[in-house]
């Protein structure tokens, strides 16, 4: 078989840290390649590297057995290679037919012609199956969606190297598989992709041979077939993993937070997009919200947490009501928000990690003095965290946020909030885009929040997750709650039937 | 060595530097074109000279006084652009905000005889700054509450506040000499530095400029209050999750950018630089070199005391210019390109910083 792609001996060094160390890849003609490792162990960096987004520092490149000088993507391009980058390259303000387009359009006599370019889209939107409107605004379709327009692009551009990064992390389980579909569909025309994941499954499910990358070194390339979960695992964060999660039984003691009737108006359209919902936390227990995306939980946790305000209902919290409060209220008053997306809410990226790290906390008396920020205090605190939440980038507490690994930037987010030690911690997709060993560490935090007495609400689209972490599960569909559940009597098939809206029973506490 | 360079401050000051540098080399090819054009124009070496030199025709430190009138007004709008900047607003509306704050000192100084004499330039001096803060919050509000984009507000109200004066001179015209105004009950006070530097242009108009640089300094970065401004302009999303009014924040970031230009203002024209207020309907160039001063000192106050004084030496030198048969716009094209050059000192960050992880990787 011949190697499509060959990486030779490539080093790439950002300040403070050697991100890939004279790492050497052979990729075969047709394969799903997909690399593995911890967060910030350099996948996205050195997919940067083939895809011309960096220049190493060090090392060359080979396509079909030819040296290839690819010193930006358009050089990649020529090379048949493109690439979805973990966070999306779109225009928010353009339709899906000006992204594909953007960069690569047919012009006639100085006029932009779309009308081929419509009819090429349509056709590649049909043959594999990637049902996109060409005319929808990106800023009005679905995260899914708009990774569709993301691969659409590439084939648009007869790119035959595919570069998938983390795809899977901001997809729902039915877009995974769907993408799944797709990935094999492109194999057997014959191209070849490179996949980075951090969900063994998917590996197992997909791809043809893994390689595994620690601290910017590569470990080994191995089978997929021959080689188990557990030891890819071990392989890739040097030690063993506990996949299954272990925990006692819940011990719920008194309420903590009593909803009643909670309707917020959507923003899209006319209806409710939390219609009428009441329900009950107490202390001690991990509740989880489950429901496909888009049915309502994130404006229920915007709801919660004081982000949109309440069109009627009553949120009861240690016996106030926080319906008309401030978010700086609730923060204070011990509710702490891991929030869903950690760009738009999570962090201010042009601040380092240290001023991040303090986001929720830097008017209190631990970081100021008299209105004056305390940075002794403040670089001491991020150093603490850092170490306990194994936070890793190149410049330490002193790192812009911006060019931290995705999976560290997680890290720091839910490291901050459960430092404030809540006593109620409303968590969105907590372990999006981190690797087993520290989706291992933060499900065992939230375990212990638990047991402490604290109250957990668990908002995840990951059936895995909802299944082994939460101790009761109240599944939405519509804007309302359809159902309850225990996650130990239900299955999963179950589970499905009341989130796809086949299913629904009156929830009374 | 190596370890110096790599640090984003020292980058910055050489991307800075290399920007001048550009700016000067490209305006002496203007001159050495002009003189083989112009007949007059036959001393480019001396011409270029006077650049830098001209705008301290007076020798010694009479020279000095003088250049400082030009230094401290556009230290303030360079700030007032530079605050904004760094709490992720635009605001193009200095030179609106600098005539409204300048006149509110000026009628105050002209009119409110029932202050006590030695207090009055205090007054109109805060009386600038409210007026100037008042003119900023309106974009600020429009942008808070209405999405409303500060660039276009801001434009449009440099506008608004320069006609509104321009028809409100009347008030304050000189009853014998219609052409002039009246002078100032009270200006600003010199505390000697006229003997000192022989030029009644210097006063402590510098000295109130550059302490409020610090003074933003240290606001924006070291109190909380800036630190809950800043999260507003990079994310305002974020500072909003954070529980950071980020609607308060908008407007008092334009606020505070809106009374540092009113200061300005007032800063000239309560001193001894007499300057008029023009009926022919200018927008005043001190905000738009708020810009450039702003850019060049890439929105930081401390940088901003530099580039205020560099383009105020080049300003300066125009009229010298001119009399050694060279054009004075000759000064406005250097600047111009120096803006340039800053603006693209990012590539050279960049440039600058691959050098040095190469050199430190062969190594
Ligand atoms: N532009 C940059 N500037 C400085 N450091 C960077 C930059 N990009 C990446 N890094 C650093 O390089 C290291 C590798 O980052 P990279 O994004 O490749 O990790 P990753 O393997 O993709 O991790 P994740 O699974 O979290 O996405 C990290 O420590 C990161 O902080
Ligand atoms: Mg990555």
């Amino acid at each position: 078989m011949i190697d499509v792609i060959e990486l030779r001996n490539i080093t790439k060094i950002f300040p403070g840290i050697i991100a890939n160390d004279d790492i050497t890849l052979k990729v075969r003609q047709g394969e799903i390649h997909a690399l593995l490792g911890e967060n910030g162990a350099g996948k996205s960096t050195l997919m940067s590297v083939l895809f011309g987004l960096y220049r190493p520092e060090k090392g060359s490149i080979f396509i079909n057995g030819q040296e290839a000088h690819i010193a930006n993507p358009n050089d990649a391009n020529r090379y048949g290679i493109g690439m979805v980058h973990q966070h999306f390259k779109l225009v928010h303000n353009f339709t899906v037919l000006e992204n594909v387009v953007l960069g690569v359009e047919t012009v006639h006599n100085g006029v932009l012609s779309m009308a081929e370019a419509r009819k090429k889209v349509v056709e590649l939107s049909k043959r594999y199956n990637l049902f996109v409107e060409p005319d929808h605004l990106i800023s009005d379709i679905s995260v899914g969606m708009q990774q569709r327009v993301e691969i659409l692009k590439m084939l648009y551009r007869e790119n035959n190297i595919l570069i998938f990064d983390e795809p899977t992390a901001v997809l729902t389980p039915q877009e995974i598989d769907e993408l799944m579909k797709i990935m094999k569909e492109l194999i057997s025309e014959g191209k070849t992709i490179l996949f980075i994941t951090h969900k063994l499954n998917e590996i197992k499910a997909v791809a043809d041979r893994v390689s595994i990358l620690r601290k910017g070194r590569l470990i080994d390339t191995v089978d997929v077939a021959t080689t188990s979960k557990e030891s890819l695992s071990e392989m890739m964060v040097g030690r063993k993993v506990m996949l299954e999660v272990e925990k006692k039984l819940a011990e719920p003691k008194e309420v903590i937070l009593e909803v009643k009737n909670m309707s917020i108006k959507s923003k899209h359209h006319g209806k409710n997009a939390v219609h009428n919902v009441s329900f009950k936390v107490r202390r001690g227990e991990i509740l989880c919200i489950a429901g496909i995306e888009g049915n309502g939980q994130t404006d229920l946790v915007y709801g919660l947490t004081g982000l949109s305000k309440l069109s009627s209902g009553e949120i009861h919290y240690k016996s106030v009501n926080l319906a008309d409060k401030s978010i700086r209220y609730r923060s204070i008053s011990g509710i702490a928000h891991i929030p869903e997306d950690r760009h738009k809410h999570g962090l201010v990226l042009d601040y380092n990690l240290a001023e991040n790290l303090i986001l929720q906390t830097y008017f209190t008396p631990k970081f100021q003095n008299k209105g004056f920020l305390d940075f002794k205090k403040i670089y001491t605190n991020a150093d603490q965290v850092i170490q306990k939440y194994d936070i890793r980038s190149g410049n330490g507490s002193r790192s812009i946020t911006r060019s931290m690994s995705g999976g560290n930037q997680q890290k720091a987010i839910v490291g901050r909030e459960l430092e404030t030690n809540p006593d109620l911690l409303i968590a969105v997709q907590p372990t999006r885009g981190l690797d087993v060993g520290a989706i291992e560490y933060i499900h065992k935090t939230l375990i212990d929040q638990r047991d402490q007495g604290k109250a957990v609400i668990l908002v995840s689209l990951e059936l895995n997750e909802v299944m082994s972490v939460s101790d009761r599960i109240l599944v939405m569909y519509e804007g309302e709650i359809v159902g309850q559940a225990d996650p130990a009597k239900i299955s999963q098939q179950e589970l499905g039937l009341y989130m796809s809206g086949s299913k629904r029973e009156e929830v009374i506490e | 060595m190596k370890a110096f360079l790599a640090k984003p401050t020292v980058q910055k000051i050489v991307a800075a530097l290399l920007s001048i540098f550009f700016g000067l080399i490209f305006g002496f090819l203007i001159l050495l074109v002009a003189s083989l054009l112009r007949e007059k124009a036959s001393y480019p070496f001396d011409a270029f000279y006077t650049i830098f030199t001209g705008g301290l025709r007076y020798t010694g430190l009479r020279g000095f006084g003088i250049i400082l009138r030009f230094i401290s007004p556009i230290l303030l709008t360079g700030l007032s652009v530079g605050f904004a900047f760094k709490t992720g607003l635009f605001n193009i509306g200095a030179s609106g905000q600098f005539v409204a704050g300048g006149f509110t000192a000026a009628y105050i100084a002209i009119k409110w005889t029932f202050i006590p004499l030695e207090y009055l330039w205090i007054v109109a001096l805060l009386g600038a700054v409210l007026v100037g803060g008042i003119v900023g919050m309106i974009s600020g509000l429009l942008k808070a509450y209405r999405n409303v984009n500060e660039v276009i507000s801001s434009i449009m109200l440099n506008y608004i506040a320069m006609i509104t004066v321009s028809n409100l001179i009347s008030v304050i015209k000189d009853a014998n000499n219609p052409s002039r105004t009246q002078p100032p009950l009270a200006r600003i006070p010199t505390l000697g530095l006229d003997k000192i530097f022989g030029s009644n242009t210097a006063d402590m108009g510098i000295f109130i400029a550059i302490a409020v640089a610090l003074l933003i300094y240290v606001v924006l970065e070291k109190t909380t209050f800036g630190y809950e401004l800043k999260a507003c302009g990079y994310n305002r999303n974020a500072a909003r999750y954070a529980g950071i009014n980020d609607r308060l924040g908008i407007t008092l970031s334009m606020t505070i950018a809106g009374a540092l230009s009113g200061l300005g203002g007032a800063l000239v024209y309560i001193s001894a630089i007499t300057k008029v207020f023009d009926s022919l309907l200018v927008l005043a160039p001190e905000g738009f070199d708020g810009i450039s001063v702003a850019l060049l000192g890439m929105s930081n106050p401390l940088g901003i005391i530099f580039s205020a004084s560099f383009i105020a030496i080049l300003k300066g030198a125009g009229p010298s210019l001119a009399r050694s048969g060279f054009n004075d716009e000759v000064v406005k094209i250097m600047t111009a390109v120096i803006i340039y050059a800053s603006a693209f000192s990012l590539i050279f960050r960049e440039k600058l910083g691959a050098l040095i992880n190469r050199k430190g990787t062969k190594s």
